[in-house]
């Protein structure tokens, strides 16, 4: 595997199974339809295996396959660089889409779009790949939308639904909102560095940083320009505040796209485009401030609205956006690897969180909200013991992944001391405490408590939801479901305390992010406390039992257990006493109705007047039938002239005789 | 092989045997109609393709070149000639061709022969606008590309056509007098109806200006720039898709390159000095014309209203003046020559089912027709300028060449982004997705073979380019540092000397 060509066979892979699948249909068999992706998906899983192992080795491969285009000075070209981040978005991105290929054979069993399901996420893999995989920013950008394609096919996968494909055009659109900031960054990007090409531009950027450029008749930096444009795109697509309004809607797609696309990979891609951009994003301070800012007000405020959430998924959905908040505040804080880490094990215990929700789900006969649930470890006991370990990972408890990475991330925030730091510091602290509220209300709700679906009485009239008759007992889930739960909880216990080390610490990103120690120095110091404080990971364990954070999330827990399990009165009352907080959760702080309101009927109203009275009444109506109108009019003037009778026209010749003669034998 | 004669050929091959055709058509039934057409038209598409396997793209030399004295007294020769920028041109209009009839095969029931006689003779005549190298030639075959269009309207159009085709007719013939105009004083000026001369003519500024603004009303009503746009969407709603499917594909591009052709090049100042004003204009179409195409409420509309905002790329792109834009907003034109050209098509076809083109009256289209649907979608992220698609590179070529003259500029192209996905998949979620709540759309069958044949195809090329923009680029490269420095430096462009 030394050839350029042979890294190709990695997102092909997918791209052949997702083609063949798509376009053969229903002439296969589902069993050929899932395996022959899922086949696919192994083979590309395995060769991200051995690329991550060269790259551990130190290779570092920067190759273009192909020139896409070449015009002028430019020079756009297709490849691939392969590198230790890149090498680790594959081989997570693969698994998690390994994971939710196999999952999706039991949970699609019997849809009707089965293979069309198939053919969509491996498609997702593809278009994944070849976004972590790209040198240049072209290549990135196309990868940037085809995820985004996928993701509207899969939030309309259901296209009877009316909700679904509401969610999925906006999912679209708030994309494309971001995109329209990345494209600009990358245009701008162009202009200044003459490139597209990573190892170019990073190379170039020197010539940036001297310059400024007007801007609303203020100079600004011209590397902040690009690189808040660049953050917009990021913000688009990993959910930050205020394009983050697609993410909850997009839980209507079926749940394993939830898990691979909406929580544990396409999610994280501005995270890693950003990680990326490191040398960009170094030389601007006032840059990583934005970050840093957006990211601690998506970590706390979304995170809030988890509490108030009763469907199963968008209690996750909101989880996720409050994670990808702490991972931005992390690359505010120059801590790309830190950021990095957490989106790893984020994304093993979120896709476990979400396909547990999955198979409570079906447990449930599609019944997605918690209150009717309850004491469903009695009946599904792997997702049970699973969903209990992605929860305590997602809370920090100690020794588990999410504790590695929430810890280091919370300790860079505290340490940095970039503009803005102090409030992330207080958000993402904060952040921790509702974080153990939510996640274990949810776990509280759903596993413990009384067997809340045999107490209904209302018969379900909504087609989508049947929900589980009060006789029934729900039952656990086939193993291709509780394989991959089980498959994903061993990561989500482990990858922390094995890889921090490396991926923090040690040299594992060493040659693909920059981070300009002396002005940001928080990365240095985190190492300094891990290496002479904690020594090793174990250590870090321990001493953070009487830390903050660890303090913050055993609260949390504990208040959900209270409030859940002991007196489960007080959460009514609570909401009965705060009712204005509570309405303005409810209504996700109004960013939805803005939105409507403001620009899909501002521009609707726009368009409607400029089409009445720009085009039809002034330019057609006044210049283009006024014309016509002005010639009919004046040719019926005329027209009155022409009288057909041989005496009017003698007698104008004969005044013609006359006026001319005088006129001219005078002179 | 020799090609000596292969631009005359191309040219009249498809006009006699339309016209043939035309006078056979009361001896033959519609199906040999159909056959001989297809047949007629595939040939005058094979005709074409050595135009771009024997082109000689290093060099910016006009070639295939053929020189005959016509009009001695008034200097009026037969010349034709191509570079790089004719070339893709003219595949697209003898491919689209092709495509018109197949795609017509089963919506045209009336006066056949007649209705397929007149597209291949306007292949050949819109052939003949792009390969003519004498003002009055192109002249003359850019007034009489008019008259089958005219008919095309007129004869197999809506309800509404006769309005829509008078408008049409005049609108493109007040622009196209003054062209006549500002011909005739640079006849006077170099005693010559030649191309090459005129781009070497040397004038002053000012009546470069007169000449550039002649010229722009006839362009700009052809492709159309706002404000002289009114008349596309009334010609396209009341057209036969066939019409819809030349009109989008083939005949708007004439407007654009006939600003690459003669304005901008006859008039290099003055394209400088009205540099804004175009710009302007520009990202007037792309900005106001999306906000239009979102709220209309006719499938065809919104389409044509959607070729407006992307021609509005072409014109930002050529007066952008750096070889990104220029070859950007060559992209584009061919790019959206095969996504209108789809999108009409798709429209047709639910029309041909439906009989109406009213957004409102569909609704989950997708569950009797997945494969028609599955096409729908691709073409309209096409439309929206997906990544992958062709639709992607030339506005991604026209933002980043927007970009190297100013922010602003970028920000108003880049726009489209929101606004395209905005107007294209809306449409989308209300015609194709949803429950099915239609009685008559559930007893829609999806689309027949032929259908399938010709929107893969178009899927085919718009994927190739989106991934190899190359192919196109690789064209134009030459032409286009060519007309750079004319424009910008000032270098004469010189012809191959004639052996005639």
């Amino acid at each position: 595997m030394n050839s350029i060509y042979s890294y190709l066979a990695i997102p092909l892979l997918p791209l052949i199974a997702s083609f063949c699948v798509g376009i053969l249909g229903k002439k296969l068999s589902e069993f050929f339809a899932s395996s022959f992706t899922i086949l696919s998906v192994f083979g590309a899983f395995i060769l991200s295996c051995f690329t991550l192992n060269q790259t551990l080795d130190g290779l570092v491969v920067n190759q273009a396959v192909y020139q896409w285009l070449a015009t002028g000075r430019y020079q756009f070209e297709v490849g691939f660089l392969i590198d230790n981040l890149t090498a680790m978005m594959m081989v997570v991105v693969t698994f998690i889409s390994l994971m939710v290929h196999i999952y999706t054979m039991g949970y699609m069993k019997g849809d009707p779009g089965y293979r069309r399901f198939f053919s969509y996420i491996s498609l997702f893999t593809f278009s994944m790949l070849m976004l972590v995989m790209s040198n240049n920013f072209m290549q990135l950008f196309f990868g940037w939308e085809a995820v985004g394609l996928v993701s509207y096919l899969l939030i309309g996968f259901w296209y009877q639904k009316s909700t679904a494909i509401y969610a999925n055009l906006k999912a679209f659109l708030v994309n494309r909102v971001g995109d329209f900031g990345f494209i600009l960054g990358i245009a701008m990007i162009l202009y200044w560095t003459g490139s597209l090409d990573y190892a170019t531009v990073f190379k170039n950027v020197g010539i940036i940083t001297a310059h400024t450029m007007q801007l609303f008749g203020q100079p600004v930096e011209v590397i902040t320009v690009i690189c808040v444009l660049l953050f917009i795109g990021a913000m688009g697509k990993s959910a930050q505040v205020p394009l983050h309004v697609w993410l909850p809607d997009s839980m209507e797609g079926p749940t394993p796209i939830s898990a691979l696309i909406h929580a544990a990979t396409m999610v994280t891609a501005g995270i890693f485009m950003v990680s990326r951009m490191s040398p960009l994003f170094e030389l601007s301070d006032t840059a990583l401030s934005f970050v840093m800012i957006i990211g601690a007000i998506t970590a706390l405020f979304m995170g809030l609205l988890g509490i108030i959430q009763n469907d199963i998924k968008r209690v996750i959905a909101y989880s996720t956006l409050s994670q990808l908040g702490y991972m931005t505040v992390a690359l505010g804080a120059s801590a790309y690897s830190v950021a990095m880490f957490h989106l790893m094990t984020h994304a093993f215990f979120k896709a476990l969180l979400f396909l547990g929700a999955g198979s409570v789900i079906i447990g449930m006969h599609h019944d997605q909200d918690i209150r009717n649930m309850g004491n469903l470890r009695k009946y599904m006991p792997v997702t049970w013991i699973t969903f209990l370990i992605g929860s305590l990972a997602l809370i920090g408890t100690p020794l588990f992944s999410g504790f590695y990475s929430k810890d280091s991330l919370i300790e860079v925030v505290k340490l940095s001391h970039i503009t803005g730091s102090n409030f992330a510091y207080f958000s993402v602290l904060v952040g921790v405490f509702v974080t153990a509220f939510y996640s274990f209300r949810l776990y509280f709700l759903v596993f413990h408590g009384k067997e809340k679906w045999r107490l209904q009485t209302v018969a379900h009239n909504d087609d989508y939801h049947h929900g589980l008759n009060p006789k029934d007992n729900p039952h656990e889930s086939a193993l291709s479901i509780t394989l991959p739960l089980t498959l994903l909880a061993i990561p989500s216990v482990v990858i922390g305390y094995i890889s921090i080390e490396p991926i923090l610490f040690g040299s594992f990103f060493a040659k693909s992010i920059f981070l300009n120690v002396e002005a940001h120095p928080a990365m240095e110091h985190l190492s300094h406390h891990f290496h002479q404080i904690y020594h090793g990971p174990f250590g870090m364990a321990v001493h953070s039992i009487l830390s903050i954070p660890f303090f913050f999330a055993t609260s949390g827990v504990a208040l959900a257990y209270y409030c859940y399990q002991v007196n489960i009165n007080l959460p009514k009352q609570i909401i009965k006493n705060t009712q204005t907080i509570y309405s303005i959760l409810e209504n996700k702080y109004g960013f939805d109705s803005f939105n409507e309101k403001f620009f899909a009927h501002g521009s609707r109203f726009l368009g409607e007047r400029f089409w009445r009275l720009g085009d039809e009444k002034i330019i057609d109506g006044w210049f283009v039938n006024g014309t016509a109108r002005f010639v009919g009019k004046c040719s019926e003037k005329i027209r009155i002239i022409q009288s057909g009778y041989i005496y009017h026209y003698a007698f104008a010749m004969v005044i013609g005789v006359f006026l001319f003669l005088t006129f001219f034998i005078k002179i | 092989m020799n090609f000596t004669y292969i631009l005359s050929y191309s040219i009249w091959v498809p006009i006699i045997l339309g016209s043939i055709i035309l006078l056979l058509s009361s001896a033959m039934s519609d199906a040999q109609a159909k056959w001989v057409s297809l047949a007629s038209s595939v040939i005058a598409f094979l005709i074409t393709i050595p135009l771009y396997t024997a082109f000689d793209f290093s060099t910016t030399q006009f070639q295939f070149q053929e020189f005959f004295h016509w009009i001695p007294t008034f200097h009026i020769n037969y010349h034709l000639g191509v570079d790089g920028f004719a070339i893709p041109l003219i595949l697209l209009t003898s491919f689209t061709t092709v495509i018109v009839i197949i795609a017509s095969w089963r919506s045209v029931q009336d006066r056949v022969a007649q209705y397929m006689a007149a597209f291949l003779i306007m292949s050949g005549l819109m052939i003949g606008v792009f390969s003519s190298l004498d003002a009055m030639l192109y002249y003359i075959f850019w007034e009489a590309m008019l008259i089958p269009m005219f008919l095309v309207i007129g004869i197999w159009g809506g309800t509404n056509r006769i309005y829509a085709t008078i408008k049409f007719f005049l609108y493109t013939v007040l622009g196209s007098l003054l062209m006549l105009v500002a011909f005739i004083y640079l006849y006077l000026h170099t005693h010559s109806f030649e191309v090459i001369d005129y781009y070497n003519s040397g004038l002053g500024l000012y009546p470069q200006i007169f000449i550039f603004m002649a010229l722009f009303m006839a362009f700009a009503v052809k492709i159309p720039m706002w404000p002289l746009h009114t008349w596309l969407p009334d010609a396209h709603v009341e057209a036969p898709t066939g019409g819809s499917v030349i009109l989008a594909a083939v005949m708007l591009k004439l407007g654009a390159y006939s600003f690459i052709r003669f304005a901008m090049p006859i008039a290099p100042e003055a394209s400088i000095f009205l540099k804004n004003f175009m710009v302007t204009l520009s990202l007037i179409a792309i900005l106001y014309i999306a906000l239009i195409a979102i709220v209309q409420k006719d499938m065809k509309k919104l389409i044509a209203y959607s070729s407006i905002s992307h021609m509005g790329f072409v014109t930002l792109g050529l007066f952008m003046f750096n070889t990104i834009g220029i070859e950007g907003a060559y992209v584009q034109m061919i790019s959206h020559g095969f996504i209108s050209a789809a999108m009409f098509l798709c429209v047709g076809i639910l029309y041909d089912r439906l009989h109406t083109r009213q957004i409102a009256d569909y609704g989950g289209v997708i569950h009797v027709m997945p494969i028609f649907t599955a096409f729908a979608v691709f073409f309209s992220m096409a439309n929206c300028g997906l990544p992958g698609t062709s639709g992607f590179v030339g506005e991604f070529m026209v933002i980043m060449s927007a970009m190297q003259n100013n922010f602003w500029i970028a920000v108003i192209a880049a726009s489209s982004l929101i606004f395209g996905a905005a107007y294209s998949l809306w449409m989308v979620k209300r015609v194709f997705y949803g429950e099915l709540l239609n009685e008559k759309i559930k007893s829609l069958k999806d689309i027949s073979w032929r259908d399938f044949f010709i929107l893969s195809i178009l899927a085919i090329f718009i994927i190739t380019v989106g991934v190899y923009p190359k192919i196109i680029t690789d064209m134009t490269n030459a032409a286009t540092v060519q007309f750079l420095d004319h424009i910008l430096h000032f270098q004469p462009i010189t012809s191959l000397p004639l052996d005639v």
